[in-house]
């Protein structure tokens, strides 16, 4: 499997172009300002706090749908990212946003479920996903969102996807 | 007293309105209120390529469905006949059916079917210009600022 001399450049750089080709190609990603920080495989989605997402201008609070929007897009990442893992380590696949068509097949989200804990405050939000069960055909991710503190959600949500197939 | 309720019912309306056009999100996805009466809403929204969620496909993010059903779904609740304040969302539950067609608006209609003293039930289709087949569907229960 994986090399260990492997040169540790080599590596961040294959992960982070994959990550890249992942995210980047994707034009409502980008439109909410959202990215991604990699430590090895774990990915922490990051919200920052804009105008625009603003849905109650009176607290202020972030709109409820960019909440849910933020937390589909670490949900779907975090499925590709798990999805595809392998064969990137192993050097079968090189997802990258340069090359057409060498970007994964997404996942389509069958049903999703969003939890609102408390409002959500006109600051940088944080989300991590997990997938929960993944199966041939079906997975189950949820996906846990904060601010200030990691302890206090202001988001959860569930969420089930159907595999990409071929 | 029928004329009061005419005046009560278009001032709701009014401040319901002014409320969702005050919405900084909403106004960002380009999201128009089309009707609104006594607990029912329809907002709808063009296609923009911007929010585009496959780039293989074209289809429209699911992020994008949510933001719109979830809106709609507050503004059935706040044109309700008990006249709330303010709402939230506590949860929301949607199901995508199939992807919405590129190219086409997206319309939600949603109706705020039954309410407590401090929360509101709200179920809220969306369509594209297919009006037979909803893209998506969703459940939601909210909170009530009487």
């Amino acid at each position: 499997m994986a090399d260990r001399n492997e040169p540790l450049q080599q590596v961040k750089l294959r992960r982070d172009t994959a990550l890249k080709a992942l995210v980047d190609g994707v034009p409502y990603i980008r439109w909410m300002g959202i990215r991604f920080d990699r430590r090895g495989d774990e990915l922490t989605a990051i919200m920052p706090f804009d105008e625009k997402l603003i849905g109650n201008p009176f607290l202020p609070a972030i709109h409820g749908g960019a909440t849910a929007a933020f937390l589909e897009i670490a949900a779907i990442v975090e499925m590709s990212w798990v999805a595809m893992w392998e064969d990137l380590e192993s050097g079968r696949i090189a997802p990258d946003a340069a090359i057409p068509d060498t970007t994964p097949r997404l996942p389509k989200t069958i049903d999703f479920t969003v939890d609102y804990l408390r409002s959500g405050l006109p600051r940088d939000a944080y989300a991590r996903a997990r997938v929960v069960r993944s199966g041939r055909r079906y997975a189950s991710v949820h996906v846990e969102a904060w601010q200030d503190n990691r302890a206090k959600l202001f988001a959860q949500a569930t969420a089930h996807f159907l595999m990409p197939q071929g | 007293m029928a004329t009061d309720d005419t005046v009560s019912s278009a001032t709701r309306d009014r401040i319901a309105q002014q409320f969702i056009e005050a919405l900084p999100f909403a106004r960002a996805l380009g999201m128009r209120l089309d009707r609104l009466d006594n607990g029912e809403a329809e907002i709808s929204m063009g296609w923009n390529e911007e929010f585009i969620g496959d780039p293989r496909s074209g289809v429209i993010h699911g992020g994008v469905i949510s933001a719109l059903m979830d809106t709609c779904s507050g503004a059935a609740v706040l044109s309700h006949a008990t006249a709330p304040k303010s709402t939230a969302t506590i949860d929301l539950r949607i199901d995508y059916m199939r992807g919405a067609t590129p190219g086409q608006r997206l319309t939600a209609t949603a109706r705020c079917y039954h309410v407590t003293r401090s929360v509101a039930f709200v179920r809220t289709q969306a369509f594209d210009d297919d009006r037979d087949q909803p893209v998506a569907t969703a459940t939601g229960a909210f909170t009530l600022e009487r």
